[in-house]
């Protein structure tokens, strides 16, 4: 690289720049929070199900084998639409319930987590909820 | 050696690469299970060995960097570390935590551990690559804060060079964008947006400092090329890097219900992230090219030769293949997302790595280099793991495109399932290359019991 540009400069372009990238990306972000309640669907979050379903959703490790629209594991079937695919809520938590503990001989088991009717009601709640976020039309269909 | 606290470094070393072990033992575990999908259930569910895999590789390369750091810093700045006890210490806390932590997560229900480990107290658990315990967190904090106090009083009473600076920028970012793994809110969107602080923007940004700094240090070691050099190209990177990575975070907010403008930004901004990583191979073979010294440490020239090359091909080429909007409406979530993953990861992080430790460890060792025929061995090593991922890559890339296209593209979209069973072929393929990327790393770990006398430092 030429000598006009020297080490100073690049090392005052690289403060600069980050700063100023930084700064813009601070600005979207605000930008973002102000404009998500339209689409982020939060006043179903004032339902206590919702709420309690996510922290089942988080101390079972769904997202270790799931995808939630579109983000976590590969393995098992997306699950930010799951309601709509299987038809209902009801459908879902019957889903979960009927897991053989041992397994399906060699297929990909889920596990048989034992949930009580009030845990799957939750946990049903929280994935009904996250069907209902407006994610831009993905997935591109019901498969996910 | 010049410095005799440097030698803190080398139990950083020695555990990153027993972790790189146990990662790849649970790979294979993984791998096996997508294609016999009851393979150790109901004792080892895929989301408890996938953990294992992916906690490993995270913990094993921030040691590798607490190492290098540990290395490099008395180097650069002319100067003992201020406290080579509190490294060994922290050493000790972060190994015993993270086996602590494996351990959790191999005996007991994950339900159960979140219990036992309070997490209700403060929720933190249960979102991708941060399934730690809450508990595991904080210890993860103090010892970030002792190392960080420890290495950054160490620049403040010695030399500041472009290279420490840089790589002390990169570790405080690294530590800071972490406490975003304490921000866990209700709202799915929110919740979503702000795990993203901690992923990508280490990954496509504060890594790339410390990923720069060690490149450039080990650049100067080995080629002899001016420091004024180095630095300049060094500066020139991570401009590039932040520039584009820190708005290239939008390329994960097209649809997790944040605003449609992010696709347009996040396509423009992440297209661009390419670049820097470019600029890193024209850095090492131009530097290479204009070496003033043959350092009889070969094998290290090649770690970081290798670096520059996996590392835009992985980040670079396989993250602009999905990066556009358009294209990551298909592709987003699929194994195409994984193949990237494990080639960005393994040519940027897993590389840079291994370079430092190639040039640092013979030296901490008492020798300039390795023997002739320990080099070749891992040289071999190199080879074999390089090769088995990027074959990794290929047929995983292959699953991908068929998975796309039969469950998400076709006239008669197939679900998940039966789109899985489909593509087996590939993921057997891809279980029997990670066979061969296992001996490879078995063959780079002989080749530190191959003796070697031949040069004293
Ligand atoms: C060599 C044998 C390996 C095998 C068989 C293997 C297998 C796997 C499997 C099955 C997954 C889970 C994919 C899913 O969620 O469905 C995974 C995830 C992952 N692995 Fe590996 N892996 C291997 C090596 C590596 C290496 C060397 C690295 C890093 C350098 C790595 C980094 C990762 C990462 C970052 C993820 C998470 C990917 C994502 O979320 O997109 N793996 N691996
Ligand atoms: C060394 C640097 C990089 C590493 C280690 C890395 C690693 C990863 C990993 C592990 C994921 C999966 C995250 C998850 O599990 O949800 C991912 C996703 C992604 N990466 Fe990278 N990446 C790097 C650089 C890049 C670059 C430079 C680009 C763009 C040019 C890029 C584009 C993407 C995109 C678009 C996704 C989202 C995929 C999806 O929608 O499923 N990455 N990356
Ligand atoms: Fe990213």
């Amino acid at each position: 690289m030429s000598e006009a540009f020297t080490t100073s400069t690049a090392r005052n372009i690289f403060y600069g720049g980050t700063l100023f990238f930084l700064l813009v990306f601070l600005a979207l972000t605000y930008q973002t929070e102000q404009s998500i309640p339209s689409r982020d669907r939060r006043e179903m979050l004032a339902d206590a199900k919702v709420v309690a379903g996510k922290k089942i959703w988080e101390t079972n490790n769904c997202i270790g084998c799931h995808t939630l629209l579109g983000e976590g594991a590969y393995f098992a079937p997306e699950l930010g639409n799951v309601v709509k695919r299987l038809g209902s809520e009801e459908a879902v938590k019957a889903f979960i319930k009927s897991r053989p503990p041992e397994g399906v001989p060699g297929r990909r088991s889920m596990p048989q987590f034992n949930f009580t009717d009030q845990q799957l009601d939750e946990i049903a709640a929280f994935l009904k909820y996250v069907s209902e976020i407006n994610s831009a039309k993905w997935p591109p269909n019901i498969q996910g | 050696m010049q410095y005799k606290s440097q030698a803190v470094a080398k139990p950083y070393f020695v555990a990153a690469i027993a972790l790189f072990v146990a990662q790849i033992l649970f790979g294979l575990i993984m791998g096996l299970q997508y294609v016999w999908g009851d393979f150790l259930f109901p004792y080892i569910p895929f989301n408890v060995a996938r953990m294992v895999h992916t906690n490993a590789l995270i913990v094993w390369l921030l040691m590798g960097f607490m190492g290098a750091t540990y290395y490099l810093i008395p180097e650069e700045a002319e100067t003992e570390l201020v406290s080579p006890k509190l490294a060994l210490a922290m050493f000790w806390i972060f190994l015993v935590a993270a086996g602590l932590t494996v351990v959790g997560y191999l005996t007991v229900p994950y339900a159960r551990l979140a219990a036992m480990t309070g997490n209700d107290l403060l929720p933190t658990m249960g979102r991708e690559f941060l399934e730690q315990p809450t508990i595991t967190k904080l210890g993860i904090v103090v010892v970030a804060l002792a190392f960080l106090f420890n290495v950054t009083l160490t620049v403040l009473k010695g030399r500041k060079t472009a290279i420490n600076t840089v790589l002390l920028i990169g570790l405080w970012g690294l530590a800071v964008l972490f406490l975003f793994s304490f921000v866990n809110p209700h709202n799915v969107v929110r919740d979503k947006f702000y795990w993203w602080w901690v992923v990508h923007l280490w990954v496509e940004g504060v890594w790339e400092l410390v990923l720069g700094s060690i490149l450039a240090f080990v650049l100067i070691k080995v080629t002899g090329v001016d420091r004024e050099v180095i630095e300049k190209w060094l500066y020139v990177i991570i401009t590039l890097t932040l520039v584009t990575g820190i708005l290239g975070t939008g390329h994960h907010y097209y649809w997790i219900g944040t605003p449609e403008y992010w696709q347009l930004i996040g396509s423009i901004f992440s297209a661009l992230e390419p670049i820097p990583f470019f600029a890193m191979t024209l850095f090492a073979f131009n530097m290479v090219n204009k070496r003033r010294r043959e350092h009889p440490n070969k094998a290290a020239t090649l770690w970081v030769l290798g670096t520059g090359v996996m590392a835009f091909l992985g980040a670079g080429v396989w993250g602009f293949l999905h990066t556009l909007s358009p294209v990551n409406y298909y592709t987003h979530g699929t194994q195409i997302t994984a193949a990237h993953g494990h080639m960005a990861f393994y040519g940027a992080y897993v590389m840079v790595n291994l370079a430092l430790i190639s040039y640092a460890m013979p030296i901490l060792r008492g020798r300039a280099a390795n023997s002739n025929k320990s080099q070749v061995a891992e040289m071999w090593g190199f080879w074999l793991m390089t090769v088995s991922i990027v074959f990794i890559t290929l047929f995983l890339t292959a699953a991908g495109i068929l998975q796309v296209w039969l469950q998400r593209v076709s006239d008669n979209p197939l679900p998940f399932m039966v789109a899985q069973e489909q593509v087996s072929l590939f993921y057997w393929m891809r279980e029997w290359t990670g066979v061969i990327f296992l001996i490879g790393l078995l063959v780079y770990i002989w080749s530190f019991f191959i003796p070697g006398e031949e040069k004293a430092a």
